[in-house]
């Protein structure tokens, strides 16, 4: 079955591509990123600052289950309605570089629609270190579950 | 644990990835991989250590010479690594999709 969701990522760049085809009118899928109680339903963030037009900011916020905040940031370079959101993205109190987005938006029938996201990153070392953090954390979890099978015993 | 972090060093780096394409299509003998990056055997030599130590290289014993070789098992292994990235964009995006046909039946 082909995915609905693609992550396109040539070896040795500092950017990647994901791709994603929604069964919703164009509108739909752009307003789900200018709605604040949109943004915070499907993100699970909490949006404490969303300004959707040219030279916006936004600035989102997660509690993690341990009870940590974990704080966003960004400034939108460009906004076109349901045409282009052109933003930076970057996590406070990281280390991690901001990052450059580019949000493309395109209908496809009246009915459905393609989402584009070009991410830009410092170096092509950082993008893979962006990359690698879901597997890394799942071969944390993994072995974190094993841990604690093995004290049970 | 270690040896997946490995493996990603090995495969962070440029001339490694090329290595490892280029051995897609054939076996290939140190000397004949240098020739093909103009680069010093010395280091191309280092670069195939550290891709057979994280096992993405076998080689492969060849009348006096040594072949290299893809490990077809841990290529895959590895190349899934995108996986997890993808799974969790892709349930970013089902959560906006549901979200959104929620909000499209009662507006």
């Amino acid at each position: 079955m082909e995915h609905k969701t693609k992550v396109h990522a040539e070896n040795g760049k500092q950017e990647l591509f994901i791709t994603r085809d929604f069964d919703l009118p164009v509108e739909l899928l752009f307003k789900a990123y200018t709605e604040p109680h949109l943004v915070e339903q499907w993100m699970g963030t909490k949006v404490v600052q969303l300004e959707p037009k040219n030279q916006g900011a936004y600035r989102f916020e997660t509690t993690d289950p341990k009870g940590n905040i974990h704080r966003f940031n960004g400034v939108i370079h460009e906004f076109a309605l349901n045409q282009k959101i052109t933003r930076t993205f970057e996590m406070e109190n990281t280390p991690f570089p901001v990052q450059l987005e580019f949000l493309e938006f395109e209908a496809l029938s009246a009915e459905t629609s393609r989402l584009v996201m070009q991410i830009i990153y410092k170096s092509a070392a950082h993008r893979d270190q962006m990359l690698q953090m879901p597997f890394e954390f799942g071969i944390n979890m993994a072995h974190n579950r094993l841990q604690q099978i093995a004290k049970a015993q | 644990m270690d040896l997946r972090r490995d493996v990603f060093q090995a495969l962070a780096d440029p001339t490694r990835r090329g290595i490892l394409t280029l051995l897609a299509a054939s076996a290939l003998t140190p000397g004949a991989i240098a020739e093909h990056f103009g680069t010093a055997r010395q280091t191309i030599s280092k670069h195939i250590q550290i891709l057979t130590e994280c096992e993405l290289l076998t080689p492969a014993q060849k009348g006096r010479e040594i072949l290299y070789q893809l490990n077809a098992v841990k290529m895959k292994e590895v190349a899934d690594f995108l996986e997890p990235f993808r799974q969790l964009w892709e349930a970013r995006f089902d959560k906006l999709e549901s979200v959104m046909k929620n909000y499209q039946t009662t507006h």
